[in-house]
């Protein structure tokens, strides 16, 4: 190797990064001129490491537990208040598609006799209540990616996961909505699909023109405005269905 | 970086199923090394401590997603690095930087304290050094701070610091030349005198 080593060269060969190490060692010991570079750059580097961290004493684990353990209370009876809004309707719909797809393999005038426990009221009762919380996570996690920002990269891992979760409940949603004959319902379901599906597949860090991206996409469909205003409707109606059902009981 | 893989490995497992105490231990375990890499990047204590605190939060929360094929500690500090690097980046766009102390007055006290210095002056001189360090870091962006730390005190590869920051492989090479370079024009006019005095 003749040519003398370049700043970065010598960076990569310090790092032990270097293409070639042996040839740009042996450069150093017949260059005097690069030879006093690397020096230099050691010397520089070996004062940075010089420099201190403050030390913390040996309870320091102790009292950094001591600190965290009411932010983690809080963030379990979050996490479990979330869990029961998301778990619960999902469960009971589930169960009555279940129910609905293993009745269909019965005669139809069987399933007539057999269906009869879930009359329809309840199980419009159960969509609205399951599709009203879908739709006000999903709202969650529009909100939280439309206010991120940053100067570079912003990290969306949270929201990311979210919409992995959210996909194939919406999916879910969608076809019952399309069963149960609400093409308003679905249709919304769908253009929401196509952006969670979008956040799901993006990169737990994403880079600002990919923010800006996907903030476009949920500002140019008006997809959190129509997703607020179903999911309103959704709310209004489960509550009428509420009072019917209350009345009816009583 | 501490190694703790067997005591670590049955913690996790344990507060994976919501044992709290087992949450304790590796809290206990790791907390001064995530301080440490915490105050590398963030340079100054009050932000550092806030870090620990988001990062654990952050691990608790994620602890599901934890791969139990990978090493806590790697996974703990590959978060503790993402956090402190999103505190410097906020900090940033809050203060504006600090001016570096007068150079040719270091470089004089430095100058100073030759090589058969006596003891005191020895401490002087790495008093000296710790400030101008500091200072020289606190000139670098926040992309240069963060790379240059984990390449430089946690030895991560060029890959992993881009893996953990979201950066691609020649950005981090970038800002590492870049932080490399920042540090040297401040402290090798400082450094490189005492090395010479110590020569002779």
């Amino acid at each position: 190797m003749t040519a003398h080593l370049s700043e970065e060269d010598l960076v990569l060969l310090h790092y032990g990064e270097s293409q070639d190490p042996a040839a740009e060692r042996a450069h150093l010991d017949a260059c005097a001129e690069c030879r006093g570079s690397y020096e230099g750059l050691e010397r520089t580097l070996l004062a940075v490491s010089s420099s201190e961290v403050p030390e913390r004493p040996a309870e320091y684990g102790r009292t950094v537990w001591w600190r965290l353990q009411p932010r983690l209370r809080e963030s379990r009876s979050r996490a479990a208040a979330a869990w029961s809004r998301r778990v619960l309707p999902f469960a009971a719909l589930a169960a009555s598609l279940v129910l609905a797809f293993l009745l269909g393999r019965f005669t139809r005038e069987r399933e007539l006799q057999i269906a009869q426990p879930i009359n329809e009221p309840a199980r419009e009762r159960i969509l609205l209540v399951a599709v009203g919380e879908h739709l006000e996570r999903s709202q969650m996690v529009l909100v939280e990616l439309q206010n991120a920002g940053g100067s570079e990269s912003v990290d969306i891992s949270t929201e990311r996961h979210w919409a992995e979760e959210l996909v194939p409940a919406n999916r879910l949603y969608r076809q019952a909505a399309l069963r149960a004959g609400e093409p308003g319902v679905a249709n919304v379901l769908d253009e929401l699909e196509r952006v969670l599906v979008e956040i799901a597949n993006s990169p737990d860090r994403l880079g600002m023109p990919g923010l800006e991206q996907i903030k476009q996409r949920i500002e140019s469909q008006g997809i959190l405005f129509k997703v607020r205003v179903i999911g309103s409707q959704v709310r209004e109606r489960e509550q009428t269905r509420e009072t019917k059902g209350n009345w009816s009981q009583s | 970086m501490e190694r703790m893989d067997g005591a670590d490995v049955a913690d996790v497992a344990r507060a994976r199923s919501g044992d709290e105490s087992a949450f304790q231990a590796l809290v206990e375990r790791h907390s001064r090394q995530v301080f440490r890499l915490a105050y590398r990047m963030t340079g100054n204590e009050h932000d550092a401590e806030d870090v620990v605190q988001e990062t654990f939060l952050k691990a608790y929360r994620r602890l599901q997603q934890f791969e139990e094929r990978a090493h806590f500690g790697s996974w703990l500090y590959r978060i503790a690095a993402n956090c402190a690097y999103d505190s410097l980046r906020s900090r940033k766009r809050r203060e504006d930087q600090a001016p570096l102390p007068d150079q040719e007055e270091q470089e004089e006290a430095m100058v100073g304290a030759t090589a058969d210095a006596p003891s005191p002056e020895r401490l002087v001189f790495s008093g000296q050094v710790q400030r101008r360090v500091e200072s020289a870091m606190a000139r670098l962006s926040e992309r240069e701070r963060a790379a240059f730390v984990l390449r430089h005190f946690e030895q991560l590869s060029t890959k992993e610091i881009g893996d953990t920051l979201g950066l691609d492989e020649g950005a981090v090479k970038h800002s590492v030349f870049r932080a490399v370079r920042k540090l040297r024009d401040a402290l090798e006019p400082f450094v490189a005198p005492r090395a010479r005095a110590e020569a002779r």
